[in-house]
Order: C-alpha cells, then sequence, then structure tokens
C-alpha cells in the first residue's frame, strides 16, 4: 500500500496532501455537505460566546477549522457504523446526526443534554445516531474503537468503527496496542487521525519522532495515508477507500487528515505558540467553508440568495439551540445519584 | 553416593502433585538432562529432569501415585560403581535442584517453594438460604468452579466471551479456563498479546457495543497498566453517558499475595476497586460462592472486578449441584456463628479468620465469623447486626491499613453500632511494606492465623 507523501515544494501552511485528484461532488453532496459543516462552525462559535457568557463551563475544545474532517467521514459510512472520538467532539455529533439542541443543552449542563447535564463537552453519547462519546483521557478511546470494531467481527456484521484522535494522542501508547490487535484480527476500523499541527501548545514537530502519521502503522503493515483534510471531497473519497478495505475483512486503515484548529487548544489558551499570520493564511487559503462556498458559486449549485437563504437556516438552528439551553433546566438534584449502576 | 530425586515445586504455590508417569525404568542409565517422568499439578504436566548422571537404582513412588507432597524423594539414582545396596547403606544425598519446568514461563509462572497461608478450614455446614434443602454438593476446586460458571453463562448466552493473556491455546496460565478453547472455539475465547492497557479499553469498547467480555488477568498485579480504562472507561460511561451507554464487562483473574513472588506480583487491590463508584467489587473466598457470584456477574449489566486468589485454586469446597446456581451479589454470608466477636474477611482472609475460630473456641471464645463476598455493594447490614449482638469485631485482609477495607468497614460500624461497641474495631492486615522475597519477612508481612486470634482476643479484654 502506497503511502502519499507531503509534496516538499508546496506551501508551509498549506494542509493539503498535494498531488491526489479529488472526486467532484454532486449538487446535493456540495450543499448537504456545505450546510453540515456551517452548521457545526456556527454551534462552535456559539458556543464560544456562551462560555464567554458564563453559561457553559469547565473544558470547552472548539473544532473550529477542522469541520471537512468529519462531515467527509460521515459522507462514507452508512447506517449502524459508529464513531467515537476524544474531547474535541461537537463536530462529530453533529456531523453524525444528533440535534444540536441536545449537544448545547449537555454544554450548559441541563437537564435534556445527550447526559441528562452529568456530562459536560467532552462526555456526550448518542447510541441511537452511533455516537459512542466524547471521551476526557487523550487517547483512551482508541481502544474503546478498536473494542467496538471487534463487537462488529464477532457478530459477522458488516458494521465498521471510526476511530478519531488527534496528532498529540497518536503519541500514546495505547494507541499502538490498539493497532497490533486490529491488524492482528483484521479488525474493521478505520483511524482517523486529525493532525491540526498542535497538541494542545506543542507542534507535532516538537513531539512526533516521525511527523508523517500515516506511517505510524507500518510496523503493524496498517496502511495509511494522508488526506486533505480541508477538501471535504477528499475526506470522503479517502472514507470510502478505507471504509470498503475495512468492509472486505482486511482489517484496519489509517487516515491521517491535514488539518488546523483555527481557536486555541481550548478556551483558556492564547495560543501563543504560533503565529496570527499562520493562522490567518490557512483561514484565507484552505477554509473548508469558505472553498466549498466557492466551489457551489462557481458551478451554480446555488447563488448568492441560495446561500445566504442556508445561512440563515443554521443560523437559526443554533441560535434555537441556545436558547433551548439556555433556559432548560439543570438536572434534578435527584439526578446526582442515578446512573452510577444499571 | 546415591542420589535422591524430589518430587520438584513446579509452581509458586504448589504443595503438593501427582506422579502420572516415569519416562525410564529402574536399571536405565540417566544422564544431566534426560526426562525421568511426568508430573501433573493441577495447572499442568510438566517433565522431570535429572540432574545427575548414573543409573536409576530406585523408583521410590510409582507412577499414578496421587498428592506426593513436594520434596517427597520419588527415585534414587545411583553412581558408577554403586549398586541397589548402596541405597539402603548408605545415607542419600538431597538434590536440590531436582527439575527445572520443561518450557520457559513468564516470571509468575517460576518455580518457587509453597504457601505458607493455611488451608481454608470447611466452616460447620449452617444451612444456606442460597442453595435449597437436600441440594447434592459436589466437590471440586474453586479453579474447576470458576470454570463451571464462564462455561455455563457462555452456553447460555451467545454475547459472552473470554479474553486475556494465554487463556486458549494455553489453557490458562492458571489453569482456569482450561478446556474453554475446546468448546466454545477460538472466536468466544482469545488468547490476547500481552497488552493490558490495550486489550482492556477494547473489551470496554466491546462491552460498550453490548457484548459481555470475561477479561482475564493474568494476575490483578497487571491490571495497574490498564487502570486508566477500567476507572476512567469502565466505571463512569453509565453516569456520564447520563444513563445510555451500560458497559456490561467482568475482569477477572487472581489478586494478593501468591508464594514468593515479591513486591511488584504480591498485592492486594480490593481497596484500590473498592472505592470507585460505578464498579462492583467481589472477592470470594470457596468454590460455591465462586461459582454462584461469578455467573451473577457475567449477568450483572455493570462492570464488574472479581478478585481471584492463587492460593484458593487448588483448595476444594463442595458446591450445590443445580442447573443455575447464581448467588446474590451484595450479600455477605456468616460462614460460622458465634456469639462474643465479629471478624469480617473475603477471600483468602476467610482462611485465617475461620482457622483463628477453631483456635479461639478452644478458649472458649465463640466467634462469628462473616465472608463478605462482594466488597462493593458492601452487605452492611449483616456487619452491623452481627456487631450488635457481639458488641466487638475484627477485620481481616490482605491489603494495607491506611484507606483500607478494613478501615472502611471500621468506620460503618462505628456509624451505624457505636454504642454497641464494647471494645474499638481491630484490624489485622499486611504490614505496610511491599511484599518481601525472603521466606521468612513475607510471612511477617501477611496477616496469620495467630494475628487474628490475638486482635479477637484483645477485643474481648482477654
Amino acid at each position: 500500500m502506497a503511502v502519499a507523501q507531503k509534496n516538499p515544494s508546496a506551501d508551509k501552511d498549506a494542509p493539503a496532501a498535494a498531488g491526489t485528484p479529488v472526486p467532484e461532488f454532486s449538487k446535493e453532496q456540495d450543499l448537504s455537505a456545505y450546510r453540515t459543516m456551517l452548521t457545526i462552525r456556527r454551534f462552535e462559535e456559539k458556543a464560544g460566546q456562551m462560555y464567554g457568557m458564563g453559561l457553559i463551563g469547565g473544558f470547552c475544545h472548539l473544532y473550529i477549522g477542522q469541520e471537512a474532517v468529519v462531515v467527509g467521514m460521515q459522507m462514507a459510512l452508512k447506517p449502524g457504523d459508529q464513531v467515537i472520538t476524544g474531547y474535541r467532539d461537537h463536530g462529530h455529533m453533529i456531523a453524525c446526526g444528533m440535534d444540536p439542541k441536545g449537544v448545547m443543552a449537555e454544554l450548559t449542563g441541563r437537564t435534556h443534554g445527550y447526559s441528562k447535564g452529568k456530562g459536560g463537552s467532552m462526555h456526550m453519547f448518542s447510541v441511537e445516531k452511533g455516537f459512542f462519546g466524547g471521551h476526557g483521557i487523550v487517547g483512551a478511546q482508541v481502544p474503546l474503537g478498536t473494542g467496538l470494531a471487534f463487537a462488529n467481527r464477532y457478530r459477522g456484521n458488516d458494521n465498521l468503527s471510526v476511530t478519531y484522535f488527534g496528532d498529540g494522542a497518536a503519541n500514546q501508547g495505547q494507541v499502538y496496542e490498539s493497532f497490533n490487535m486490529a491488524e492482528l484480527w483484521k479488525l474493521p476500523v478505520i483511524y482517523v487521525i486529525e493532525n491540526n499541527r498542535y497538541a494542545m501548545g506543542t507542534s507535532i514537530a516538537r513531539a512526533s519522532a516521525e511527523t508523517n502519521l500515516s506511517r505510524r502503522g507500518l510496523s503493524f503493515n496498517i496502511p495509511g495515508e494522508q488526506v486533505d483534510g480541508m477538501d471535504v471531497r477528499a475526506v470522503k473519497a479517502a472514507g470510502e477507500k478505507a471504509a470498503s478495505w475495512c468492509r472486505a475483512g482486511k482489517g484496519p486503515y489509517i487516515l491521517e487528515m491535514l488539518t488546523y484548529r483555527y481557536r486555541g487548544h481550548s478556551m483558556s489558551d492564547p495560543a501563543k505558540y504560533r503565529t496570527r499570520e499562520e493562522v490567518d493564511r490557512v483561514r484565507t487559503t484552505y477554509d473548508p467553508i469558505d472553498m466549498a462556498r466557492h466551489r457551489i458559486l462557481e458551478k451554480k449549485f446555488a447563488n448568492e440568495e441560495g446561500l445566504k437563504k442556508i445561512d440563515a437556516a443554521v443560523r437559526d438552528l443554533i441560535n434555537q439551540a441556545a436558547e433551548f439551553a439556555t433556559h432548560d433546566p439543570e438536572p434534578d438534584v435527584s439526578e446526582l445519584y442515578t446512573d452510577i449502576y444499571r | 553416593m546415591p542420589i535422591e530425586v524430589l518430587m520438584p515445586a513446579l509452581s509458586p504455590t504448589m504443595e503438593k502433585g501427582n506422579l502420572a508417569k516415569w519416562l525410564k525404568k529402574e536399571g536405565d542409565s540417566v544422564k544431566s538432562g534426560d526426562i525421568i517422568a511426568e508430573i501433573e499439578t493441577d495447572k499442568a504436566t510438566m517433565e522431570v529432569e535429572a540432574a545427575d548422571e548414573g543409573t536409576l537404582g530406585k523408583i521410590l513412588v510409582p507412577a499414578g501415585t496421587a498428592d506426593v507432597a513436594v520434596n517427597t524423594p520419588i527415585a534414587v539414582i545411583l553412581s558408577d560403581g554403586e549398586d541397589k545396596s548402596s541405597i539402603t547403606s548408605a545415607k542419600v544425598t538431597l538434590q536440590p535442584k531436582a527439575a527445572a519446568p520443561a518450557s520457559p514461563v513468564k516470571a509468575q509462572d517460576a518455580p518457587a517453594p509453597k504457601s505458607n497461608t493455611p488451608e481454608t478450614p470447611t466452616p460447620q455446614a449452617a444451612a444456606d438460604p442460597d442453595i435449597p434443602e437436600g441440594t447434592e454438593m459436589v466437590i471440586m476446586t474453586m479453579r474447576e468452579a470458576l470454570r463451571d460458571a464462564m462455561a455455563e453463562e457462555m452456553r447460555r448466552d451467545k454475547d459472552v466471551f473470554v479474553m486475556g493473556e494465554e487463556v486458549a491455546e494455553y489453557q490458562g496460565a492458571y489453569k482456569v479456563t482450561q478446556g474453554l478453547l475446546q468448546e466454545f472455539g477460538d472466536k468466544r475465547v482469545i488468547d490476547t498479546p500481552i497488552t493490558e492497557h490495550g486489550f482492556t479499553g477494547l473489551g470496554i469498547g466491546a462491552a460498550l457495543a453490548g457484548l459481555k467480555p470475561v477479561v482475564e488477568f493474568m494476575t490483578f498485579n497487571f491490571a495497574m497498566q490498564a487502570m486508566d480504562q477500567l476507572i476512567n472507561s469502565a466505571a463512569k460511561t453509565l453516569y456520564m453517558s447520563g444513563g445510555q451507554m451500560t458497559c456490561s464487562i467482568v475482569f477477572r483473574g487472581p489478586n494478593g499475595a501468591a508464594a514468593r513472588v515479591a513486591a511488584q506480583h504480591s498485592q492486594d487491590y480490593s481497596a484500590w476497586y473498592s472505592h470507585i463508584p460505578g464498579l462492583r467489587v467481589i472477592a470470594p473466598s470457596n468454590a460455591a460462592d465462586a461459582k454462584g457470584l461469578l455467573k451473577a456477574a457475567i449477568r450483572d449489566p455493570n462492570p464488574v472486578i472479581f478478585l481471584e486468589n492463587e492460593i484458593l485454586y487448588g483448595h476444594t469446597s463442595p458446591v450445590p449441584k443445580l442447573d443455575d446456581f447464581v448467588l446474590p451479589i451484595g450479600k455477605a454470608k456468616i460462614a460460622r456463628a458465634g456469639s462474643d466477636v465479629t471478624i469480617i474477611a473475603w477471600s483468602m482472609g476467610m482462611s485465617y479468620a475461620l482457622k483463628a475460630a477453631e483456635e479461639l473456641e478452644k478458649d472458649g471464645i465463640q466467634a462469628e465469623v462473616i465472608d463478605l463476598r462482594t466488597l462493593k455493594p458492601m452487605d452492611t447490614d449483616t456487619i452491623i447486626a452481627s456487631v450488635q449482638k457481639t458488641g466487638r469485631a475484627v477485620t481481616v485482609e490482605e491489603g494495607w491499613q491506611q484507606s483500607g477495607v478494613g478501615a472502611e468497614i471500621a468506620a460503618r460500624i462505628m456509624a451505624h453500632a457505636f454504642d454497641y461497641l464494647d471494645a474499638p474495631v481491630a484490624r489485622v492486615s499486611a504490614k505496610e511494606v511491599p511484599m518481601p522475597y525472603a521466606a521468612n519477612l513475607e510471612k511477617l508481612a501477611l496477616p496469620s492465623v495467630a494475628e487474628v486470634v490475638e486482635a479477637a482476643k484483645a477485643v474481648c479484654y482477654r
């Protein structure tokens, strides 16, 4: 399995895996991807605002900039597939089809949050939508996601597990324990490494001896490739390739999504470890939503008026979620002692 | 000088074994490294190699002999020029290194002398409310009872599977999973790499997806590598998901001190896991409880830590012959009724407690012995009812005192039966040191029958 290499002549801030042809989207696909990416973006912007207002507490890790990854991957999946990730998880939940009201109400710690207000930003689940969390310990979701794949194999079904983790988690030992078992037992799991270039404040070059994370499965014979994680079309294409590999019983597959987070690691991170210019350059050149927008206009899938309608509908959806999450009551005190044991 | 070949100890806890087969006969010449016999321990069949050259002069223990104690002379090897007459005329020399295991073993399997912990006395058979009157009882080892529990649950529910290191082809490092691979196949009895953190998380993931894994830790000492998954992923997910994600999984394996395996392989984790909301913690002391509670643990929708004990694996006790013997989690048992002092123990601690109760009886002290069986949730009611009767209590554990289970029991007694106490609660425990290797120091580090007797007398002001 060939591993795509970074083009050394590419713009140093370019997250793209150069040279890979990107299949075009149909009108429906482009519009749907645009709408979902925008929903995530607006949701996260609103969450950031509400954090500033003191409505959301604790840690809050925003996904702004990385939207193409989850949206493209979700387009490659089918019902029954499972998704699991770390703590930067709001985008994954929205991409999985979870209700922004329930997600936002969890962020505010209210009764109708997905975890009844007991999990918060980092710990949310939806069995119905195939979303298995939302995990707060860096890397811990990787063996868990491998176990979801194990369950698929055990039951002999056609489902696969998409296990997301970041470039920081890629240095955790349990990731490699998981890789070994996944390949040994040919488990249907796609490991999606969201390489946003910074593990909190530590750049990948300062933390990783091998910075091409798609190669991290080589000693386990797990194929991997780097993907332009800013282009939702490239993500979907790579996701489909990996999914068919898994569904054919060939075992796990690694996709390193080259992406970027615009905001700090969490709300309290001033992001002094990178320059304003670096962020701006990625934002203006590679923004996944802007790129989709230009494409839609260029191909006349919609005009400015049509896009404005989508934008307005998304804003409305997010405002409703915020409204709901602000006025939903806090959990009843009796909830303190529920859900410890079944 | 004739050399005696002694019955070898082939595991840290082996005290006796069966002489299965002689591969040399009297008069055969043997040289160092020759396999001369096969010995069955309760875990495996091992080959005995000669460590000296000469002629097999006399076989002292015939093939087929059961329960030959470690260090019993089993044969005599004659050097060149010696004949059989020298066997009786000459004083035989001990051959201290009589045998080596036939295959490489992991550190915790290394040969070592037998344990110094007592056999658990069988308590006087009081009517057991969990077992219908007239039920036929079968004597079996705790090892067999645990295996039967898993096999029965696997037959009953296809979502139940067993995974861990050496559980399948090797038949279990301690032979608890013996025969499961043969009956259920390698899809349901799964050998893992040595990767505790990884396979613990993988098992939990499978449980979140609705399967019912039974994960064996070769010993709970190695589960420290997996602690984050056990606590953060298994115990907390139901709560963090607002009740959406259940995690029905059993983690089982030997816990506590084995024998002569030193500090890193001898630790009691009872208190560690008992501290965690979301976990159930079970620690049986006998075969019947092991079976009934392991079956209950596998059916329980919550993560269960099932603490076994290597020394107890080979101990036999009666198990009810019932189609489906399941015990309630969270119920202690009065293992021995008494009126003067309450002794509270579980797992290996019950061996000390019951033996001590026998000693105390000789001095006219009637001890009531409570086998907690489940540490979390703890059956406070049974403890309190007993202490209200006796007014005195002693706890016994192989863990350390600070923040230990005994400390928790003492606090509960103080909270709920303060006015009934005639003496402060006494705790017998491991000494607060890492487990030493030396036999004499190890013995001192562990609780003892004498310490339990002394503590019971002290609280009785005797």
